[in-house]
Parts: C-alpha cells; sequence; structure tokens
C-alpha cells in the first residue's frame, strides 16, 4: 500500500518496521504463521524438503499443504548438551499435528519432566531468531502450550 | 556334500578403550592379524578384505594391507555409519557366497577417545546477511533450533515414542537397563569401562538429554575387531579343530529404512530392525525363543528398550515388563549385552558390528569365562546406523 504526503506535511519519523523472513523456508509468516510440505500428488506423503521423487511412491508431482498448527507431543527430550549458542536446557519434541510429524523446540514451558509430558496438547509459535547486519530478522518456529 | 554355508573361523577384538600409542591402523592390524592367527591362516589365503573406520580419511582396507599383507586381492572400503562393521562383515560373506573366494577378511576400526558429544549438524554463519543453505533452506545451523541432532537426545526421543505409543517404560526404568549393562561389564576384561553403578548413581549422573544420563550413553572410545570368514567347502578342509571352533552364520541380514510417515523428522529405527529380525530368523530357520544370548545395539539406553520388541524378543508393545521380568539380565530367560553393551563395553563405531558377532562367537566356542552363557548354541548380534542401516547376524555352534 503507498499514498502521496501532502508537500510540506511533517513527517514524523518512526523505528522502520525490520524486515523479517522465516528462518527456513517451510515457514510461512503470512498471513498466520504455518508451516508448508510437498504433498506427493499421489499418496499424499509430506516432506518439508524438495525431493526429487515420493519417497513412499516415487511419484514426482507435488502440490503445498499447509500444515495444522495445533498437535500433540508424541516423543520428546530435554536436550542439556547441545551445539555452542544454544542455550540449555531445551526440549526437543516430535508432534503430531493431525497426521503430520513435525519437529520443533517446545516453548513457554519450562524445560523440566514434571513440565513437559507426552501427549501434551501444543500450538505453533514464532520468535525472532535474530538479526543480520541489514536489521533483517529471522524468524523461527517453536510450540507452546495450548491451554 | 559341501553347503552354501559361510563360517566364521577366527574373530578378534582389541581391548576397548584409550590407546594412546596407537593409531587406527595399529588397532586395525592387531585385530585383524590375531582373527587370523585364531582361524590358523595367513593373509596369503584371504581372497578378499572389507574394512571401515567411520570418522578415517578412507582407504582403511589398503592401509590395512600395507601394515600385514598386500597380496592384490579386492579391498572394499565400506562406510555405513554405526553398521559400519557389520557391512564389511557382510561383504566378506557375499564375496564368499558368490564362489569368488573360500576366505574374507572384515575388519572395522574407530579411534574415538575424548570425542564429545557426536551430533549431526552444525554450520558456520557470517552473521554479516542470512543466507539460505542445506535442505530445508534454513538461515542458520537447525540443530538446537528446531529440534535436537544430537545422538542422545535424537534416541532419547526414540525411547520416549515407545514410552508414550505403550506405557510403561519411565526414567528408572531406562536406567535400569543401564544399570544392567554395566553390572554386567564387570565381567568383561575387554570394556572400556568395568564398573557397576546403583540405580541412583545412573540417574543421578550428569543429564545429557533426558531420559539419558551419562552413564546411559555409549562409551566413545578406541578400539578395533576383526573376523577371518571361510566357505564350507574349504572349512571342511581344515582341521578338525578349527571345524569344531568354526561359528556358523545362520543369517546375514542387512536392511535399509523403508519410508515411514515420521522419518523425516524423527529416524525411525523400528521397522528396518523388526524387517531385519523377520528376515534374520527365516533364514536360519529359528525364532527368537531358540536365541540363547542376544547382543543388540544400546548406544542409548533408550534404544534398547525399543530393540527388545524389535528383535520380537518380547510380546509387541511389552518390552518395559520385558525388562521389569528380569529376562534380560545375564541370568535370565534371554541375556542382552552380556559384555556390558555399548554403555559400557564402548562403542568404537566402526568396529562395533564385529565386535558384537566376537561377544556372541565366545560364548558359543565356550571361551566367555567368567561370563560365559552355559551351554550357549545360537545368537544373535545386531547394530543400527541412524541414516538408516540395520545389520544383523544370526550364528551358531558348531555341531562337532
Ligand atoms: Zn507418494
Amino acid at each position: 500500500m503507498s499514498f502521496a504526503l501532502p508537500r510540506g506535511c511533517l513527517i514524523l519519523k518512526t523505528a522502520p518496521v525490520p524486515e523479517q523472513i522465516p528462518f527456513v523456508e517451510y515457514l510461512q509468516l503470512a498471513p498466520t504463521p504455518h508451516l508448508v510440505a510437498h504433498q506427493c500428488t499421489s499418496c499424499g506423503a509430506r516432506f518439508f524438503d524438495r525431493r526429487n521423487a515420493c519417497a513412499s511412491c516415487f511419484g514426482t508431482s507435488f502440490e503445498d499443504a499447509s500444515i495444522a498448527t495445533e498437535g500433540t507431543v508424541r516423543s520428546f527430550t530435554i536436550v542439556s548438551f547441545a551445539a555452542p549458542g544454544i542455550p540449555v536446557p531445551f526440549v526437543s519434541a516430535i508432534i503430531d499435528c493431525d497426521g503430520t510429524s513435525v519437529r520443533g523446540n517446545l516453548t513457554n514451558v519450562s524445560a523440566d519432566p514434571e513440565h513437559v509430558s507426552l501427549g501434551m496438547k501444543v500450538r505453533l509459535t514464532t520468535y525472532t531468531v535474530g538479526a543480520d547486519e541489514a536489521g533483517t530478522e529471522a524468524v523461527g518456529f517453536a510450540f507452546e502450550p495450548a491451554a | 556334500m559341501a553347503s552354501d554355508d559361510v563360517w566364521i573361523l577366527g574373530i578378534n577384538m582389541t581391548k576397548f578403550g584409550k590407546h594412546t600409542d596407537k593409531d587406527t591402523v595399529d588397532l586395525a592390524s592387531q585385530a585383524a592379524m590375531a582373527a587370523l592367527a585364531d582361524g590358523g591362516v595367513t593373509m596369503a589365503d584371504m581372497g578378499v578384505i572389507a574394512a571401515g573406520c567411520l570418522m578415517g580419511q578412507g582407504g582403511i582396507a589398503q592401509m590395512i594391507q600395507k601394515q600385514i599383507g598386500q597380496t592384490g586381492i579386492p579391498a572394499y572400503n565400506v562406510s555405513n555409519a554405526c553398521a559400519t562393521g557389520a557391512t564389511a562383515l557382510r561383504v566378506a560373506y557375499m564375496s564368499i557366497k558368490s564362489g569368488e573366494c573360500d576366505f574374507g577378511l572384515a575388519v572395522g576400526v574407530e579411534k574415538l577417545s575424548g570425542v564429545g558429544l557426536l551430533s549431526g549438524g552444525s554450520r558456520k554463519d557470517d552473521g554479516k546477511t542470512w543466507n539460505r543453505a542445506g535442505r530445508y533452506g534454513a538461515v542458520a545451523a537447525t540443530d538446537g533450533r528446531i529440534g535436537t541432532d544430537t545422538m542422545p537426545g535424537v534416541f532419547a526421543q526414540v525411547g520416549m515414542e515407545y514410552a508414550h505409543k505403550y506405557g510403561g517404560a519411565d526414567f528408572a526404568l531406562f536406567a535400569g537397563i543401564s544399570e544392567k549393562n554395566h553390572a554386567h561389564s564387570t565381567l568383561n576384561p575387554l570394556a572400556a569401562y568395568q564398573k557397576r553403578f546403583t540405580l541412583d548413581e545412573i540417574m543421578n549422573d550428569m543429564m545429557i538429554a533426558y531420559p539419558n544420563t551419562r552413564a546411559m550413553c555409549s562409551a566413545n572410545c578406541d578400539g578395533g575387531a576383526a573376523a577371518v570368514l571361510v566357505s564350507d567347502a574349504k572349512l571342511k578342509t581344515l582341521s578338525l579343530e578349527q571345524q569344531r571352533r568354526a561359528v556358523k552364520i545362520s543369517a546375514s541380514i542387512l536392511t535399509s529404512d523403508p519410508y515411514q510417515e515420521a522419518c523425516q523428522v524423527l529416524p525411525d529405527v523400528n521397522t528396518l530392525t523388526r524387517r531385519a529380525a523377520e528376515q534374520a530368523y527365516a533364514k536360519a530357520g529359528i525364532g527368537p525363543e531358540d536365541l540363547d544370548l542376544v547382543e543388540l545395539h544400546d548406544c542409548f539406553a533408550t534404544a534398547e528398550l525399543v530393540h527388545y520388541d524389535n528383535l520380537m524378543l518380547c510380546e509387541p508393545g511389552g518390552a518395559a515388563d520385558f525388562f521389569k521380568s528380569g529376562a534380560t539380565w545375564r541370568d535370565g530367560s534371554m541375556p542382552v549385552n552380556v559384555s556390558g553393551g555399548l554403555e559400557s563395553k564402548g562403542h568404537p563405531i566402526a568396529a562395533t558390528g564385529i565386535a558384537n558377532v566376537w561377544e556372541v562367537c565366545h560364548h558359543l566356542r565356550n571361551e566367555a569365562g567368567d561370563r560365559q552363557i552355559q551351554g550357549a548354541k545360537v545368537g544373535l548380534a545386531h547394530v543400527i546406523g541412524l541414516g538408516s542401516a540395520c545389520g544383523i547376524h544370526i550364528l551358531e555352534k558348531s555341531g562337532l
């Protein structure tokens, strides 16, 4: 959207809204954040990365499929030793999003076995991973407890 | 009349642990020469060599030849994650099975002492501008930001997935598996660690990736293992003593993982192991109830539990109850990892898939000393490498 400002109008200086890009290509930020998979048009198998042919049926035709943003924790671990720069402990989980398995961190939950449980309901959320020198923010995804 | 059976004629593993004075070629050569001596043969007899060193520079088979004998035979360098040793063994097996040769040598070696956490991915970012790279078009390393690639974490999730599906398994149960394997290791002089731990000590050890504490993780160490294989026809021409000590390979199976819905987010170590087990039992003409001992891939305590089920040692879904029954302790109905397993014997990756066969052979030959499983006639050795590859060997005592 753009519009012409009347000549002589005072322009209020506000902080520029930083440009945001998704951390991975399979995260779509608009209109609301969600994950998108390459879905095999023959058998429905879903892949977050690009494939030359479907690993399940060898079909070569794919279409985009939006993944449900709510799911249940099918497995998790609480990682205490990780690569440099990764805050620990953190919860890594496998989430069943309406039949599609998704891997991600759990957030907004205390990283201990008393607060994380198998079968807990979670929903997709996003957070800022960081910004580069141009000020562009990378936005990542994680899952948080769904009330 | 000779059959097309293939036998293990000689086999050896080095002491697992820290070998500061030896490199991988030294360790591999030591194991190879000891395996040849154990079989009563020399490099002049060998028709093929297959060898692996996962973290090495490549060409380990030829480097071994230069150390112990260059005869011009075909040399295969194999790399198949934690199934590398089993794959080398199977290459020698297939060469003999194909009729190309009568003797084959398989070797696996690794130096891992002092190596830290084994993880999947890390990458350098310049920090100036985001750049998309890799299969997911990520702007930075995904490990730790989108779940975990660390092995203790991945296998923790494998165990927790089983716990979620079938119930009955919790932190204490997983720790109990580790307690068993560490207890077993006290009888194995070649194990990297021979220390018994209480359940409390294991549960209160440093947490690596819940529910796996440090004591529940495979031990990074140095070690080599080697095996000499022989055809049935050739074995029949050897001495009675060689024939008596020979161990029959009743099944040699290698599988990779078939497509499963979730395998892109969590490696499915179950389906390929179950398939390999089904094929192995069919090939050997036996069932799990016929096994006297099992060496399975307990790279983490959480992994051992799921393989009780995958190898059909218990009822489907019943692995937790099976463990609680005491069956898998060395005095139980189905001794598992009497060597101490990867958690205490150690896991020098490429050596593991031959060292577990050595352990089983040791019992079938009635040479296991203090830890001998009395009257052992049939055993199974299992490894799994992420990616994935599963190797299973079923071994039988000679009838002589
Ligand atoms: Zn398909």
